[in-house]
């Protein structure tokens, strides 16, 4: 048996000591992905440092309005509450739309953002992946890519990234509060993932031993009208085809305020900036949308057996702009 | 004939409370003293030849016992079905084929060490991709199950071309894995020259005949126990290499054994059903007569075993026509070996048949359900029989009538096109022989003993049921035991014949008791007075008549016109397949079998991998069995019939038909509500929303 060591932590500062003690430590948190990747010999780690009882596990309301999510909250906990559901919809939204009720009990903020792709060949040790091994070739490029990526790819790795919750998060200005070696920083989500160019083993900007403690969801952006959507191959229990996750805010029909995201499409949540600055602005009309969300597909490359994802990413986000935009005021 | 309450009556599964407690124990689940647990490794390669194996750094693992390769393991003697022919060489015919086998004190220590064996490979090209026309494509001698390959009635190409009205069309289906719930799993354990071995099957005879040709021993040296199986859905209806493994991996170490393969194991391993090309050729007058039918299958097969899916022969069943075809080709590619999955080739070849039917049914301008009536057949179009009983045109009057059909026109709500389809179903009468013992004991119990398989589906209940009927005593009193090959021999659980033959052979013992009883005076001897019976010669008698089960499923779909995605609001089934011998188990049996339909028309699809050469899909978060939200409102209903032609029960097999006819209901209801007809399952949105923006 592969033995491995296990620290259970009380702290963040305990914890990232321990990780820092044990070269090829992992954190574990709700464990539905890195213990999985263990037993397909994905993830080989020496220790796991089990973050999941840190006293990270609340929402707090900050002073200027604005939401502090600790990174051990599950994913049902943060689905359900209150303040999530009235000012911040479309993450309650993403949230519900992921895994199934038995692993959003478990999963916690922090590992969602931090779970892996599940292309076929990463987490397939008898297959070539550069995330996995790099150097060993991308076997998605020639193989079976009908879930991959039609967007920031490149030739080394054109794997998605799974998580719906943190498509909303992006569209949301998301920041992430990360605790290390080096202290305490935060940065916007919208950096933390990274596209894969030449080290797709490289998921995020994370730093050695580096700990997710939490997200801030700006006062901004609360009680603005925002809304997910994902398109499935089932009606539960599967991973994006493609998804759409929009924050809009529009007065006297002009557009005042637009985060829009995309899931499935790329290695990382896509905050799609070219399409935001499209709309701001201009008047909330679905001829603007279209060309806004055009604008920015006009980027897509896809591979090919996953065309498709264009048009439907497109459907998905002007279905949902669509609906967030307060009809026209009637003359 | 005279029924007491038991037959037919929906009695409750007699091991459901050990089930929903956990304390039914599966093939895995027999902690026997130093029982270690046995990993395959298989192979990493498409096509090749294994050139060197590196066992030390897995034998360093601590807790393994041992690594079996193609150098050490036993030999064994060459086996009917060449899959089951494992680490005797070293040709790999197929990525995942198993190369060797590590044994080990725990599980984990058992995969730690598989991913440790270090094999090299003189690889050779590969080629994994059934395409129209491929240059070995043949036609086989025999079919699955030695069915003929082909069938030809008139002059069917003339009187197509002739015809006024005219469908030429062709159907896809994808390989599709059977993922019962319990994987495969297997406890082996040799005593002093005895083979024990607890299995998970649909047969365990069988599994004991082939073990005992592998191992050279007689047969009353091996017992196969499968108490409780964990659905098996065909991929359990012969050994698969877990029992062969765990028997010579348990006698090369003298430990008991357990191989239980993980979920990502099974798509290479265990068969799959195999992906099919459908053409279909219909011809009819402009009134609606069918004067042609031609019905050609491609599908591919592996090196190792062949197998053909025969997805033709139902064409030969449903419609009246003078003029008849169907024809199968295989195409051997390096791929893992296909084998049965429920309904295995009626689910194929119908759902390409009925998709056909409901296109012809448009060309004439005609209600699919009308074109079906009137196009019923007075005797089996391929063979000529009579029918021993067919009522699909009732079936689908009191479908039609229970759904809501002539449907209207297709509707919209929003961005949502809302449709109904309906697809006619068929699924052939198999009976086997078998032999069974009833006895009656002094405590006024009786003993019912018979090597069937409950794979799930309730044999063991309506086993009872069939001895309580037969004895006319109340059904509390009757104890059955099953799954064990030392019980009296008896058929796989299969082909939807199961309840029949079984069953027949549990009859007719309980009739011979009762006769025996009634000769009896004074109080029973303390062990009871037994019988046997043996259906031999009977049940395998050819019949004068055609029999077949049928039946009309009706399906109501919304398609999403922003994603593509389909999903099943309504689904309905009408049976006629003979007297229904527990309409609890019975319905479960036709709604798992419409819901596994759902699953292939809607979510269910593998992919081969051309690069790699085996599946895309490993697992069940990549391959899309439907959850409970894809499964809406379902309905089964069935007209009792009553056919003389069967079995002392009066029934025929329900485990399959529900499988049939669904896909192609779903299929015709998303063409109703979207005007797109789409040609390859499964219906998932990329190609749904293609086929919209293509519209």
């Amino acid at each position: 048996m592969r033995s491995f060591d296990y620290v259970r932590a009380r702290t963040p500062e305990e914890a990232v000591e321990a990780f820092a003690a044990r070269p090829g430590a992992r954190y574990l948190a709700g464990g539905t992905n890195l213990v999985d990747l263990m037993k397909l010999g994905v993830e080989r780690p020496t220790a796991l440092i089990d973050v999941s009882r840190l006293p990270l596990d609340r929402l707090e309301k900050l002073p200027d309005g604005g939401l502090r999510v600790g990174a051990t909250v599950r994913n049902s906990d943060l689905a359900a509450h209150p303040l999530v559901r009235d000012r911040y919809p479309v993450l309650s939204q993403a949230l519900l739309a992921g895994a199934s009720g038995q692993l959003r009990n478990v999963a916690t903020t922090g590992g969602n953002l931090l779970q892996r792709t599940r292309c076929g060949y990463f987490q397939d040790p008898g297959k070539p992946c550069n995330k996995r091994e790099p150097g060993s070739g991308c076997g998605a490029l020639k193989g079976v890519h009908r879930d991959h990526a039609v967007l920031g790819h490149s030739p080394h790795c054109v794997a998605t990234h799974p998580s719906d919750m943190a498509v909303a998060l992006t569209a949301l200005d998301a920041r992430v509060e990360l605790y290390g070696p080096e202290g305490a920083r935060t940065v916007d989500l919208t950096d933390f993932h990274r596209l894969p160019e030449n080290h797709p083993e490289r998921d995020t900007e994370l730093r050695p031993g580096e700990l997710i403690t939490g997200v801030l969801l700006p006062a901004a952006l609360a009680g603005a009208p925002s809304a997910y959507r994902k398109a499935r191959d089932r009606a539960s229990y599967a991973f994006a085809l493609a998804s759409a996750a929009v924050v809009l805010r529009v007065a006297d029909g002009m557009v005042t305020q637009v985060g829009l995201a995309f899931g499935g499409l790329a290695h990382r949540p896509w905050r799609a900036r070219v399409a935001e600055a499209a709309v701001l602005g201009e008047a909330a009309t679905p001829a603007v949308f279209a060309g806004a969300v055009d604008l920015e597909l006009a980027a897509a490359r896809p591979l090919p057996d996953n065309a498709y994802k264009v048009p439907l990413a497109r459907n998905l986000a002007l279905d949902v702009l669509t609906r967030l935009a307060p009809a026209p005021a009637s003359l | 004939m005279a029924r007491t309450a038991a037959l037919g009556a929906p009695a409750e599964r007699r091991e459901g409370l050990e089930k929903v407690t956990g304390t039914a124990r599966y093939a895995a689940e027999h902690p026997l003293p130093g029982r270690v647990h046995a990993r395959a490794v298989p192979a990493c390669v498409a096509r090749g030849r294994i050139t060197g194996m590196d066992t030390g750094p897995a034998r360093a693992v601590p807790g393994v016992l041992t690594v079996l390769t193609h150098e050490n393991a036993p030999r064994l003697a060459e086996p009917e079905d060449a899959t089951l022919a494992l680490l005797q060489d070293s040709e790999v015919p197929h990525r995942g084929w198993c190369v060797a086998l590590v044994v080990a004190e725990t599980p984990e220590a058992a995969r730690a060490a598989a991913a440790a064996v270090r094999i090299t490979y003189d690889t050779a090209d590969h080629d994994v991709v059934l395409t129209p026309g491929h240059p070995s494509t043949h036609e086989p001698e025999e079919a699955n199950g030695g069915q003929p390959t082909r069938c030809r009635r008139g002059d069917p190409e003339s009187a197509f071309a002739a015809a006024p009205v005219r469908v030429d069309v062709t159907y896809r289906t994808p390989p599709l894995h059977n993922h019962p719930m319990e994987p495969h799993a297997s406890t082996a354990h040799w005593d002093r020259g005895r083979l024990t071995v607890h299995t998970s099957s649909q047969g365990t005879g069988d599994v004991r005949r082939v073990l005992a040709g592998l191992f050279a021993l007689p047969v009353d040296r091996i017992t196969v126990r499968a108490e409780h199986v964990g659905g098996g859905f065909g991929s359990k209806g012969s050994p698969r290499p877990d029992v062969v493994l765990a028997a010579m991996a348990a006698r090369y170490t003298g430990r008991p054994v357990t191989l239980a393969y993980p979920r990502r194991h099974l798509p290479t391993v265990v068969g799959h059903r195999a992906p099919t090309l459908s053409r279909l050729r219909l011809g009819a007058t402009a009134d609606g007569r069918l004067t042609a039918l031609l019905h050609d299958v491609t599908t591919h097969t592996s090196p190792v075993r062949s197998f053909v899916e025969v997805a033709g022969t139902t064409s030969g069943v449903m419609y009246a026509t003078p003029n008849l075809s169907f024809v199968h080709h295989v195409v051997p590619l390096d791929v893992p070996s296909p084998s049965w999955m429920r309904a295995p080739g009626e689910a194929t070849g119908m759902y390409a048949l009925e998709s056909a039917m409901d296109e012809l049914a448009g060309e004439l301008g005609m209600d699919p359900v009308e074109l079906r009536i009137r196009n019923e057949p007075d005797r089996e179009p391929a063979g000529g029989l009579p029918f021993s009983s067919r009522h699909l045109v009732e079936c689908l009057r009191e479908g039609a009538r229970r759904f809501g059909w002539p449907r209207g026109a297709r509707r919209a709500e929003g961005p949502l096109l809302i449709g109904t389809g309906v697809a006619a179903a068929t699924y052939p009468v198999m009976v086997s022989p078998c032999t069974a013992t009833a006895e009656a004991r002094p405590d006024g119990t009786y003993l019912i003993r018979v090597n069937a398989s409950d794979i799930g589906t309730g044999a063991r209940t309506v086993l009872a049921q069939i001895a309580a009927d037969a004895l006319g005593t109340p059904l509390d009193r009757v104890r059955t035991e099953i799954g064990d090959s030392d019980l009296p021999e008896a058929p796989v659980a299969g082909g939807s014949s199961g309840t029949a033959s079984w069953g027949w052979a549990v009859h007719e013992a309980c009739a011979r008791l009762l006769d025996r009883l009634a000769g009896h005076t004074g109080p029973l001897p303390e062990r009871g007075i037994g019988v046997r019976a043996d259906t031999s010669g009977r049940a395998d008698a050819g019949s004068t008549h055609a029999r077949h089960a049928f039946g009309a499923h009706f399906a109501e779909v919304a398609v999403d016109t922003v994603t593509g995605e389909v999903r099943v609001r309504r689904l309905l089934g009408v049976y006629a397949a003979g007297h229904i011998l527990n309409s609890r188990t019975a319905r479960s049996q036709f709604v798992g079998g419409m819901t596994m339909g759902l699953g292939m028309a809607l979510t269910e699809g593998s992919t081969v991998d051309a690069a790699f050469g085996d599946f895309a899909e490993a697992d069940l978060a990549s391959y899309h069995i439907p959850v409970h939200a894809d499964v809406p409102d379902i309905e089964a209903h069935w007209i009792d019939e009553d056919d003389p032609y069967l079995n002392p029960m009066g029934s025929k097999g329900i485990g399959e038909i529900g499988v049939v006819g669904t896909p192609a209901a779903i299929g015709n209801a998303v063409h109703h509500a979207t005007g797109a007809r789409l040609r390859t399952l499964p219906l998932t949105p990329d190609r749904v929303l293609t086929a919209l923006t293509e519209r």
